[in-house]
């Protein structure tokens, strides 16, 4: 058997396959995005937006190859195409080593992070749920905090590295701002973890345990997600999370409209794709744990968590595999990616629909909005739970 | 006119969070999201041209197949940009339109240098010369892109005219009835 042979491999090479399938799956994505992004941006304007490409073979099938065709989904690869075939072009006045390492630096966060994330889980003979990760770490979100932060060390590189003024500005924006709202990001989130260490269980940072916090039935607290009971953590982590990610409408960092386009204007080619799957990377990794944290991780609906749909369509349709745990891993993984893909779809349309604050207004909405908005946020969940769990 | 003092109310809380604008603001992007196109997809779908659009420049032939055009260079000499060159030719004598005398032997527009002014077409007595509905002219050489006589009417066709100048100066002139 395959499963087997799998299981019988030494752990680092089993680690490394693990490793492998996930950045098969998310690269993939991160392309993805960016064609959504296109056309999303389309329909939101009223156009049809890309949808010329087509691989000749992949035409002649009817209608699916029409509307392979009309969703653009061609258009990833013929992007990704000409960006890997066009001149990579290396300025004179760069600082060369640099340059080129910048862009490899920003993916290695964005890639890393991914290991303390689960993304799934199956059930165990007993009907205990075993998440599903690269792995499976204690640490969870404290290693997320840390390595996702090392992200901005890439831009200040590369807008140093270029050696002129915008990318030189666009950097030094990039880690006031990163810096500014990983206060309010991290203090938004220890509510959480204050309540899933429960008197009388091991203490864990790990992001599993969220999860299972919120795979209560109906009545109960258990069902609830935390996004329900702690709002205000959830919009603070979300509003944070634009920020961190860069996106529209804390976007001065990039802000194609003063400076250029701030650490990537003498970026070009694969290296300027880099980065961008770099931040589409951080995007779904933040949506990742967004979900995990505050949106019932793969449960799918609030008091409906994942033991229950297995139950149900085991009853439903008597079919044995349905109780299977590989069945059962890649249904969580569907949900699970589902509310990824909705929570990007989130982040485009507020693109399209929030103006960019002004740097001077990230700032203030930063430190003076966000920072004492989590702190109270902080103190009142910290007293509420030494009052609940007492 | 009297000057009125507006009052600037300042920003309630709910406003200075932002929230309710851009909820606000994410209906109405939601509702264009699912809205119909309303672009063109150029190539296959083409626009409507409205009557009385200055497209290409183009020579026209009257009703009976005559080149209306007699070669008085008017228009050469209007052109603001220079695009028109006329080489004047006449018409042979036993010809069955021998009576016009004129028609021009080349007739060159350089696309490269039309403005679409339709000044040629203003001026031209003979209503010879029209700004029909072709609004796209490329070509991947400079000699490509000037139009000379054969395709100018092959672009231009047939219009319909209601003069019919130079067949009443023919029946004038054999009939002794000048005007």
């Amino acid at each position: 058997m395959l499963s087997e042979f799998y299981l019988n491999l030494h752990p680092a090479l089993q680690g490394l396959l693990k490793g492998l399938a996930v950045i098969g799956v998310i690269f993939p994505i991160a392309g993805m995005c960016s064609m959504a992004e296109r056309k999303v941006a389309a329909w939101v304007q009223d156009r049809p937006g890309p949808n010329r490409a087509i691989v000749p073979w992949v035409a002649w099938i009817p209608f699916l190859g029409k509307f392979l065709q009309r969703i653009g989904l061609f258009h990833v690869m013929a992007d990704g195409g000409k960006m890997l075939f066009k001149e990579d072009s290396l300025p004179g006045h760069v600082k060369k080593f640099y340059f080129v390492l910048a862009p490899i630096l920003a993916m290695i966060p964005a890639l890393t992070t991914v290991t303390t994330v689960p993304f799934g889980a199956y059930l165990d003979k007993a009907g205990a749920i075993v998440p599903l990760g690269l792995g499976p770490l204690d640490m969870g979100i404290l290693a997320v905090f840390a390595v996702s932060s090392l992200g901005v060390y890439s831009l200040i590189l590369a807008g140093w590295a270029s050696n002129s003024k915008y990318p030189f500005l666009g950097s030094v924006r990039a880690s006031a701002q990163l810096i500014s709202y990983e206060l309010s990001m991290t203090l938004s989130v220890i509510p959480v973890f204050l309540w899933i260490n429960a008197p009388g269980r091991d203490g864990t940072l790990g992001l599993a345990r969220a999860v299972e916090f919120q795979s209560g039935t109906w009545p109960g607290w258990g069902g609830t997600w935390f996004g329900f009971i702690m709002p205000l953590s959830a919009f603070i982590f979300l509003v944070s999370l634009f920020a961190e990610t860069n996106r529209t409408p804390f976007d001065t960092i990039e802000s194609e409209s003063d400076l250029v386009g701030s650490f990537h204007t003498e970026y070009g080619a694969f290296k300027w794709g880099l980065f961008f799957v770099a931040e589409y990377s951080h995007m779904i990794v933040g949506s990742g744990i967004f979900m995990l944290l505050f949106g019932g991780g793969w449960n799918p609906l609030p008091w409906v968590p994942l033991a229950t749909v297995v139950d149900l369509l085991h009853q439903l349709t008597g079919w044995a595999f349905t109780i299977h745990p590989l069945f059962v891993g890649v249904l969580s993984i569907a949900i699970f990616l589902g509310k990824i893909i909705a929570m990007l779809f989130f982040f485009m349309m507020v693109r399209w629909t929030v103006p960019r604050f002004r740097y001077d207004q990230v700032m203030r909405i930063g430190w003076r909005v966000l920072l004492p908005l989590s702190i109270a946020n902080l103190l009142f969940y910290a007293i509420a739970i030494a009052l609940i769990q007492k | 006119m009297a000057v009125v003092p507006l009052e600037r109310k300042p920003l309630t809380l709910a406003e200075r969070t932002y929230l309710p604008q851009i909820m606000q603001g994410l209906k109405t992007t939601m509702k264009h999201l699912v809205a119909p196109a309303v672009t063109l997809e150029y190539p296959e779908q083409r626009p409507v041209i409205s009557p009385g659009y200055r497209g290409v420049p183009t020579l026209v032939k009257d009703p009976n197949g005559r080149e209306k055009c007699v070669s008085c260079q008017l228009c050469e000499f209007v052109c603001p940009p220079k695009a028109i060159r006329i080489t004047p030719g006449e018409i042979p004598f036993d010809a069955p339109n021998a009576h016009v005398e004129k028609a021009p032997k080349e007739f060159d527009i350089d696309m490269l240098r039309c403005i679409y002014c339709g000044m040629c077409q203003e001026v031209c007595p003979e209503e010879a010369i029209w700004l029909q509905n072709q609004y796209s002219m490329t070509g991947l050489s400079r000699e490509e892109m000037v139009n000379n006589k054969a395709r100018l009417y092959e672009l231009g066709g047939t219009l319909p005219d209601e003069h019919r100048k130079w067949d009443k100066k023919k029946a004038a002139e054999e009939h002794g009835n000048a005007h």
